[in-house]
């Protein structure tokens, strides 16, 4: 079905003509994307669930070991032991561009790269549980880190994907058989005006002619009726 | 330089503070709501959240979803894990691919 107004004329035609070969070079393009951001995606997202499969069983565990020690030490302390952190984190930040999409690396520096250091706290009057605890997390925390930059950037790429399959899905199934149509209708139209033209002509031709021999009919049968009454000859015929 | 934070319950997050992370220990959704768009709007990347929390704050959740910074990644409290992180991967995959295919 054409869309409700188009000019059948060669100028629109010509318009029309232009923007599907822009549409469908567009929607080439957009699938190719698509597809490569869907491989990339599927990959992210296998590690993205491996991960938080093993962060959540280390954050677990660590929560266990918590639980124990705040049970075994009055909440001031557990509180007092792990006020000032001896351990810092600095998190920098950059981003990589997959498909067109900015994605985060994040890179991280503690201020400590003795795994013994990451304890705050002196051991006489702490249990040894905090200490697992602590130490549970201080290994996982790698994971987590990883975590965050992978599940983000797969919520940006299924965002990026969502976008872009929409895209190809509206061009593909709605503006390229619509400018088609539109297409075949200018063509059939132009086509019809030319035949009526065409027509037309003949048609003016044939009244032209017919109006051409009547005349000559008449002079012919004029110049018969004096030669046949006629003493003389008419002086030119 | 950006900053790491995160965000629970007092019990499930102060052992974090060893590692040197930003603790922001919530009681309550609006607490955590007020906290929330507090950091997104200073330096922080990453703001850990326990589920526990994240399941009271969906839409504040969904709002940070597409952007850039900061990104909120669900952890397990103390009391267990909820499965809504697992959840969201699922999710993901349904919003980019149509279906679950994993």
């Amino acid at each position: 079905m054409p869309s409700t107004t188009i000019n059948p004329t060669r100028q629109e035609l010509t318009r029309l003509k232009n923007r599907l070969r822009t549409s469908v070079r567009g929607h080439k393009l957009l699938k190719d994307k698509r597809d490569e951001l869907m491989k990339q995606f599927m990959d992210v997202v296998r590690e993205n669930r491996a991960l938080r499969k093993r962060v959540e069983e280390g954050l677990m565990r660590a929560h266990g070991s918590f639980t124990v020690a705040a049970a075994l030490m009055s909440p001031e302390m557990l509180e007092q032991s792990l006020l000032y952190p001896k351990q810092s984190v600095e998190l920098d930040m950059t981003f990589q561009n997959i498909m067109s999409v900015d994605v985060p690396q994040y890179h991280f520096k503690t201020s400590s790269q003795d795994p013994g250091e990451v304890y705050p706290y002196g051991f006489a009057q702490t249990s040894g549980e905090l200490d697992d605890a602590v130490d549970a997390m201080s290994q996982v925390f790698q994971d987590m880190l990883r975590l965050a930059e992978v599940e983000k950037t797969s919520q940006l790429l299924a965002e990026e994907i969502e976008k872009t399959r929409r895209r190809v899905n509206a061009l593909e199934y709605v503006k390229i058989p619509q400018m088609q149509e539109s297409i075949k209708y200018i063509t059939m139209k132009l086509d019809e005006n030319e035949r009526a033209n065409t027509i037309r002509l003949m048609k003016v031709k044939d009244m032209i002619l017919k109006e051409a021999i009547q005349e000559k009919r008449e002079e012919d049968a004029k110049a018969i009726r004096t030669f046949a009454s006629g003493s003389e000859a008419p002086r030119q015929v | 330089m950006y900053k790491i934070a995160v965000m629970g319950d007092m019990d499930s997050v102060l052992g974090f503070k060893a590692l040197g992370l930003d603790v922001c220990p919530v009681a309550t959704p609006e607490e955590g709501r007020e906290a929330l768009h507090r950091m997104a709007k200073e330096n922080y990347a990453i703001i850990y959240m326990t589920e526990q929390l994240a399941a009271q704050l969906p839409a504040e959740i969904a709002r940070y979803k597409d952007a850039l910074t900061p990104a909120i990644i669900l952890i397990p409290g103390k009391e267990g894990s909820l499965g809504i992180g697992m959840a969201n991967v699922k999710t993901a995959v349904e919003r980019a691919v149509g279906a679950d295919i994993l």
